[in-house]
C-alpha cells in the first residue's frame, strides 16, 4: 500500500512539473488546411514545448459542437462567416479574430494527361463526373460555383455535378477517379507551389471571391497560454512560409 | 414551416431505396440464411461472420472500400464497366447495392435464428408424406418461420433508412439520386438551419419508434434479431 502511495505521489509530480512548462491547446481546424496544419504543430511544438491537438472538420459541424460546448481554445474555419457568427453570438474572446491565409481553388485530376490546357476541359465535356464541395456547407464548393458562372458552363455542367459534403470527401472523389474532374483546394494537391499528382490548373483569382480563412480564439481558450501563443505563431514568418508552401496566400 | 421540397423528395427516394434493398434482401438473403441453419459444412462460421461484418465495422470502412472497389480502377467498377453499365457511385442503383451488404445481417440473421428453431423434424415428416424439397419450404418453413422473416423485413427497411455513413461516401449528394433524408439532415445541421433539420430528424425518431413498437407487439416472441 505504502509503495503505491509512493507511486501514486510520483505520477502526480510528474504530471503537475509537465504543465507548469507546456499547456495543451485543442483546435478546430478547417479539413482543407489538414496538411499545413500537421507541418505547423510539429514545428510549433518544437519551439514553444506546447502541445497542439488538432480535430479537423466543417466548419459548420465546429459551430454546431462549439455552441453546444466544445472544448476547443481556438478555430481555424475554413470561410469568414463562421468565426465572425461564433464572435457575434459572444463565443469568441473579442478582438482575436483575424485572417490566417487566403485559400486557392484548383481543377483537378487524378490522370496526370487530363488537365493540360486550363478551362477547356470543362467546355471539351468528355468526362462524367465533376466534383466540388456542397456550395451551401463549404466556400470552396461556393468558389467553384462562381467560377462555373464566370466561365459560362454552369448550365452545361450542372448534370454532371457530384457534392463532396466537404473539401476532403470531394478530394477522395476525384483521387479515386470516381470523378475524373473536382474543384479542391490547392492545399490538398500542392506541395512548394507544384501539383504534386495529377494534373491541374490553378483557377485565376479574379474568377472567384478571395477564399478568406479566419481564425479566432474561443471562450474556453481565452486563459491558455498555448493558445495566445499558436495565435501569435500563426501570425508570424516561420508559419507563414509554412504556409505559402501549400498554395494558400495572404 | 414542415418539410421542404427537397425534404419530400428525400423522404420518397429513401422509401424507394429502402423498399427495394428489402425485396432484394430477402430474396438473396433467405438462401444464404437457410444454408447457413442448416449446412454442416465448416464454412459455416467463416460465411456467417463475413455476412455478419457490418455489424461491426464502421461504415466510413464499408464506404471507403465500396468507393474504391467500385471505382474505374476498382473490381466491381471493371466489371461494370465492361457490361456497360458505367460506374456505380453516384447512383441510385450504388446505394441500392451498397445497402443490399449493409443490411445483409439484420436480414439474414433473423430468418437464420427462426430456420434453426424449427429443427429437422417438421421438414421429415413433411418428406414422409412426399412433399419435394421446393414445397417443403414454401408449405411448412415460410409459415413455421413467418416471424423472423417479419423481423427481418423491418430491420432491413428500417436499417436501410438509418443508413448515413456509406452513403455520404459513395453518394455525391444529388437530389432524386443519392441525397436520402440522412444526408439531408445532416446538411441542414452542416447548414445551421436547425429549425428545418429538426423537423426531419424528429420524423426519423417518430419513424424508428413505430417500426421497433410494430415489431414488438407484431411479433412479441422475437425480439433479438
Amino acid at each position: 500500500m505504502h509503495s503505491l502511495t509512493k507511486t501514486i505521489s510520483a505520477f502526480a509530480l510528474l504530471i503537475m512539473t509537465a504543465t507548469t512548462h507546456a499547456e495543451t491547446v485543442q483546435i478546430a481546424v478547417a479539413a482543407n488546411f489538414t496538411a499545413p496544419m500537421k507541418e505547423l504543430a510539429v514545428a510549433f511544438e518544437a519551439e514553444t514545448g506546447h502541445r497542439v491537438e488538432a480535430a479537423f472538420g466543417s466548419s459548420g459541424k465546429f459551430y454546431a459542437q462549439i455552441k453546444n460546448g466544445a472544448p476547443f481554445a481556438m478555430l481555424l474555419a475554413a470561410d469568414a462567416a463562421t468565426p465572425a457568427k461564433l464572435d457575434e453570438e459572444g463565443l469568441a474572446a473579442p478582438g482575436t479574430r483575424f485572417t490566417y491565409a487566403i485559400g486557392s481553388l484548383v481543377l483537378w485530376s487524378a490522370d496526370p494527361k487530363r488537365v493540360t490546357d486550363g478551362a477547356k476541359v470543362l467546355s471539351r465535356n468528355d468526362f462524367r463526373k465533376l466534383a466540388i464541395a456542397n456550395p451551401t456547407l463549404a466556400p470552396y464548393g461556393a468558389a467553384a460555383v462562381e467560377v462555373m458562372q464566370a466561365l459560362g458552363l454552369e448550365q452545361m455542367l450542372e448534370p454532371k455535378l457530384v457534392k463532396g459534403d466537404n473539401i476532403a470527401q470531394t478530394y477522395q472523389f476525384v483521387s479515386t477517379g470516381n470523378a475524373e474532374l473536382g474543384f479542391v483546394a490547392l492545399s490538398q494537391v500542392a506541395k512548394n507551389g507544384q501539383i504534386r499528382e495529377g494534373s491541374g490548373w490553378i483557377v485565376p483569382a479574379e474568377l472567384y471571391t478571395p477564399i478568406r480563412q479566419d481564425a479566432v480564439t474561443l471562450k474556453s481558450g481565452a486563459d491558455n497560454p498555448a493558445a495566445q501563443a499558436f495565435a501569435d505563431y500563426l501570425k508570424g514568418e516561420k508559419a507563414h512560409t509554412i504556409i505559402e508552401a501549400y498554395g494558400y496566400r495572404f | 414551416m414542415g418539410f421542404s421540397d427537397a425534404d419530400l423528395q428525400a423522404i420518397g427516394l429513401t422509401l424507394r431505396l429502402a423498399s427495394l434493398t428489402t425485396v432484394l434482401l430477402l430474396l438473396i438473403g433467405t438462401p444464404i440464411a437457410w444454408w447457413l441453419a442448416r449446412t454442416p459444412s465448416h464454412w459455416k462460421g467463416p460465411v456467417g461472420a463475413v455476412v455478419a461484418l457490418p455489424l461491426v465495422l464502421p461504415p466510413t470502412v464499408l464506404g471507403f472500400y465500396l468507393l474504391v472497389a467500385m471505382g474505374p480502377n476498382g473490381p466491381l467498377g471493371q466489371v461494370t464497366q465492361a457490361l456497360g453499365i458505367g460506374l456505380l457511385p453516384f447512383t441510385f442503383w450504388g446505394l441500392v447495392i451498397a445497402s443490399v451488404f449493409y443490411s445483409m445481417p439484420f436480414v439474414v440473421q433473423p430468418i437464420q435464428n427462426a430456420i434453426e428453431a424449427l429443427g429437422d423434424r417438421p421438414l421429415e415428416v413433411a418428406a414422409t408424406l412426399r412433399a419435394g424439397p421446393w414445397d417443403r419450404f414454401f408449405t411448412v418453413v415460410v409459415p413455421l418461420a413467418r416471424p423472423g422473416f417479419l423481423t427481418a423485413a423491418i430491420l432491413g427497411f428500417a436499417h436501410t433508412v438509418g443508413e448515413f455513413g456509406v452513403v455520404l461516401m459513395i453518394g455525391g449528394n444529388i437530389p432524386g439520386e443519392t441525397r436520402l433524408v440522412s444526408v439531408q439532415i445532416y446538411d441542414h445541421v452542416e447548414a445551421m438551419d436547425y429549425a428545418q433539420a429538426h423537423w426531419l430528424a424528429g420524423s426519423m425518431v417518430l419513424f424508428a419508434f413505430l417500426v421497433l413498437l410494430a415489431l414488438y407487439t407484431l411479433n412479441p416472441t422475437q425480439r433479438r434479431f
